[in-house]
């Protein structure tokens, strides 16, 4: 991991920080338009690239090694399938 | 003697750690996935309840702390300290911003007889009462997240007042900025799922 | 040589307080053994008190509400403060930093947490059973029973909240520890197969127990704030809460299962003198099993009134989990065929454990099977099968390993004959416990039932006498390595088995910092040739058995 000795610029905290912004008013906006179910969706994309962000510019993820980033991919998959598995009972009952 | 003493290990030891809570919160996920499922429309009605106000001020004031404590790390690798002060006062400012806010909103609900066992949720459509059940049990445990989060910033900052953390030594600091931006990251997704699907 | 017992005491810590505050992983070790071992009785004395009420019809030693605290009480304490800590925090703590050449764990600190983790939530649970009663819910917890019963649910779910974080952080421990401190010529299959199942393991841990914490933490949420997100009556679905528990406890038995396989698979190549068969088999099933088991939970839940579609799905992917636990018991016995075995009492009890484990895993399909589950769900048949992968599995290999081990974490070898005695004595009671509950699940005999028809008498009267066997044979088994401490003649060698893992290398006990020189890491760990090479020499077993 080499990542130890990077230092991210202040520039690049604060172009992430403006999107971050930017993107919440999107998302603010996007949720008056009604288009039923579909908003849902709409919103949680907006999140997962707000929270794509996040991580790979604050957490510092993009300058991980690949211990780190397949381990964490593995928790989100396991989180999927929590959630999706859950839906073989629910949506067929 | 094998002793060795790889610093990465402190970071994937946090990491490990923030997996952990990122499946802790997954389990309340499942369960507004499921009732989202099952009763769209009374979580809708719900959604429309909460005061969008606060829900927007508060993800504001969350993005900007995570930047200010980003901004903090990086200063301290730069040898900046007091803008590393300033950005960790800053988060814990933002911090304190969302508890109060939090506090307010809750005590409007609390007022209007929105809370857990209340007549007026038991009453009311049972969707409803599973939409605000979620809500406080998913925010209060985020709110109690934040205040964890706020104690070890204020950790870190009193380290680094002493000249503890420096660019060489700063393994507190970047766990306690990786716990402070899970907690945003959370936040991210609690925001849409209660305040916009309306 | 100094071993670890002998370490330099800080002032003011002498004798016991100097081991209360040591990050030492070894002493740890030793720390979690004997606060193990003290669960592990009592929850046997507890199953033997079932057993001996369920021996004749009627009531014989034990009220029907006792009994109903009493089966809680035995299935929390061994599931929760023996069996899923017993091998990971005993043997991995113990043998995982000197398997990897290291001198300790990533954290040796948090290792400590831990343990006091884990002596609170035991504190906690006794606690629970002097006010208001112990829980008469079944180790389950399932709503809406669980939350509207009398007795004392909040406090004794509070222990498993705080056993379940000191399992997750001894797995973030070992992850961290594996990543960052192995030997520098240890490549990942380099590794023992213990060190790997232990590897898998941790991520179950790490990834699982979160999901009963927020469990658990609902239920006592639903006690205090009467929130009603499992309350049917409030649009609340209580199958939801068996969902989210099974998330949890079914891996939980894989983290039970996988370092008791991966204590088998060091024992068995070293009493055969012979290169395990199918190392990268058995590193890929470990693996196999960690993911595939996290995807089959709902099959505890069958009759629990879930679409027929999950039962069908759930079912099948039961099914696929068979896959890697065969692998590894056809890699076990592919490794003894032929091999130069050196009969000894760990490998006695790892033959009982592949017998024992396999009948448990093959009657699993039983259960797997929807069809055939519906006869027999929440019935003894059930009880049957999961002690013989629980206690067959888990449990033999706990014995082993104890067997296996002991001579290195002490220093003295214990007598074989007695060892050799408890070992047929535990496995001849365990059938005559265990087999009759098969047949009296197949005729209907429900689980947790305080009595029983007159037809089921003879099945009850047996298994009751084969826990009495079973009993008789734990107190031995334990006795008897317990009086090899106190006995000075009967000093272990070195390498008393011929293994030729890291741990073999250096004395027992083993000094301070585990390796005073630095460890030579083998090509491969499984390499007898120097062994069989010296024939009599290194690997002979000389049990001095104290005359």
């Amino acid at each position: 991991m080499a990542s130890e000795s990077h230092i991210i610029e202040y520039k690049t905290l604060g172009l992430t920080l403006a999107a971050l912004l930017v993107l919440t008013g999107v998302t603010v906006g996007a949720a008056s338009i009604d288009l039923g179910w579909v908003n849902v969706w709409i919103a949680l994309m907006i999140a997962s690239v707000k929270a794509g962000f996040v991580l790979l510019v604050f957490m510092h993820m993009r300058w991980e090694g690949r211990t780190l980033q397949w381990s964490f991919l593995a928790t989100v998959l396991f989180l999927a399938i929590m959630i999706g598995f859950i839906f073989w009972d629910v949506a067929f009952r | 003697m094998t002793a060795q003493t790889d610093p990465t290990g402190k970071k994937l030891g946090m990491w490990l750690f923030l997996y952990t809570e990122i499946v802790l919160f997954g389990g309340l996920f499942v369960l507004y996935a499921v009732y989202f499922a099952g009763y769209t429309d009374d979580f809708i009605a719900g959604a429309k309840e909460l005061d969008l106000f606060f829900g927007v001020v508060n993800t504001i004031v969350l993005l900007i702390s995570s930047f200010c404590v980003a901004a903090g790390i990086t200063a301290v690798q730069k040898a900046h300290n007091r803008i590393a002060l300033a950005g960790l006062w800053g988060a814990l400012a933002c911090g304190a911003v969302f508890l109060v806010n939090k506090y307010i909103e809750w005590g409007h609900k609390f007022e209007h007889g929105i809370y857990p066992g209340s007549d007026r949720l038991a009453d009311g459509p049972a969707g409803q009462n599973l939409f605000f059940g979620l809500y406080f049990v998913i925010t209060g445990l985020h709110g109690l997240h934040i205040i964890i989060g706020m104690t070890l910033l204020a950790v870190s900052l009193v380290l680094v007042t002493r000249q503890k953390i420096t660019a060489q030594n700063n393994a507190m600091l970047d766990n306690s900025g990786l716990y402070w931006h899970l907690v945003d990251l959370i936040w991210i997704f609690i925001f849409p799922l209660f305040y916009l699907v309306v | 040589m100094t071993s670890f017992y002998q370490t330099p005491e800080p002032a003011g810590f002498t004798g016991i307080k100097s081991w209360l505050i040591t990050f030492d992983h070894k002493r740890i070790a030793l720390l979690y053994l004997f606060s193990i071992l003290f669960w592990f009785l009592l929850a046997v004395t507890l199953g033997g008190l079932i057993r001996l009420e369920l021996m004749f019809p009627g009531k014989t030693v034990l009220s029907a509400q006792m009994y109903n605290s009493v089966f809680t009480l035995h299935g929390v304490i061994m599931i929760f403060l023996f069996i899923i800590p017993a091998l990971p925090a005993i043997f991995g703590n113990f043998f995982l930093p000197i398997h990897i050449g290291a001198d300790d764990v990533y954290f040796p600190r948090l290792n400590l947490l831990s343990w006091y983790l884990y002596m609170a939530g035991g504190i906690v649970a006794i606690v629970s059973l002097f006010s208001d009663g112990f829980p008469d819910t079944g180790w389950t917890f399932y709503v809406p029973f669980s939350i509207s019963t009398h007795t004392n649910v909040s406090t004794a779910v509070f222990a498993a909240f705080i056993l379940g974080f000191s399992s997750m952080l001894t797995g973030l421990n070992f992850i961290t520890t594996i990543h960052k401190m192995r030997a520098k010529t240890m490549g990942w299959l380099q590794l023992p197969l213990f060190t790997w199942s232990l590897y898998a393991t941790a991520w179950v841990q790490l990834l699982a127990t979160p999901v009963i914490t927020i469990t658990l933490v609902l239920v006592v949420v639903e006690r205090l704030f009467n929130v009603g997100l499992f309350d049917p009556a409030r649009g609340g679905d209580p199958i939801l809460y068996q969902h989210l528990f099974w998330i949890y406890s079914h891996p939980a038995v894989y983290i039970m299962i996988l370092p008791g396989m991966g204590v088998i698979s060091e024992i068995i190549p070293v009493s055969a003198r012979k290169s395990i068969f199918g190392y990268k088999a058995i590193v890929a099933s470990s693996l196999a099993i960690a993911i595939a088991g996290s995807l089959v939970w709902a099959h505890h839940m069958y009759t629990s009134g879930m679409s027929d579609t999950a039962v069908f799905v759930f079912s099948l992917l039961t099914f696929v989990v068979a896959i890697p636990s065969a692998i590894k018991v056809f890699s076990w016995v592919a490794t003894l065929y032929k091999g130069a075995i050196e009969m000894t009492p760990p490998l006695l009890f790892s033959l009982c454990f592949i017998y024992l484990f396999s009948v448990g895993g093959l009657t699993g399909l039983v259960l797997g099977a929807a069809g055939a589950n519906i006869h027999v769900h929440d019935t003894h048949f059930v009880v049957a099968h999961f002690h013989f992968t629980m206690f067959g599995g888990t449990g033999f290999a706990f014995f082993a390993a104890l067997h296996y081990w002991w001579p290195k974490m002490f220093g003295k070898m214990y007598d074989f004959k007695k060892a050799y005695i408890a070992a047929i004595l535990v496995t001849a009671g365990f059938m005559l416990h265990y087999v009759p509950m098969f047949v009296l699940g197949l005729q209907g005999m429900p689980r947790r039932y305080y009595d029983y028809l007159p037809q089921y008498a003879a099945g009850n009267f047996f298994a009751g006498f084969g826990a009495l066997c079973m009993i008789a044979g734990i107190g031995l088994m334990v006795v008897n390595l317990l009086a090899s401490l106190a006995r000075e003649r009967t000093a272990a060698a070195d390498d008393p088995w011929g293994g030729v893992t890291l741990e073999w290398t250096i004395p027992s006990p083993p000094p301070l910092h585990n390796f005073d020189k630095d460890p030579e890491v083998m090509d491969y760990p499984y390499d007898f040739t120097k062994v069989t090479a010296v024939g009599s020499g290194a690997g002979t077993i000389k049990p001095e058995t104290g005359k």
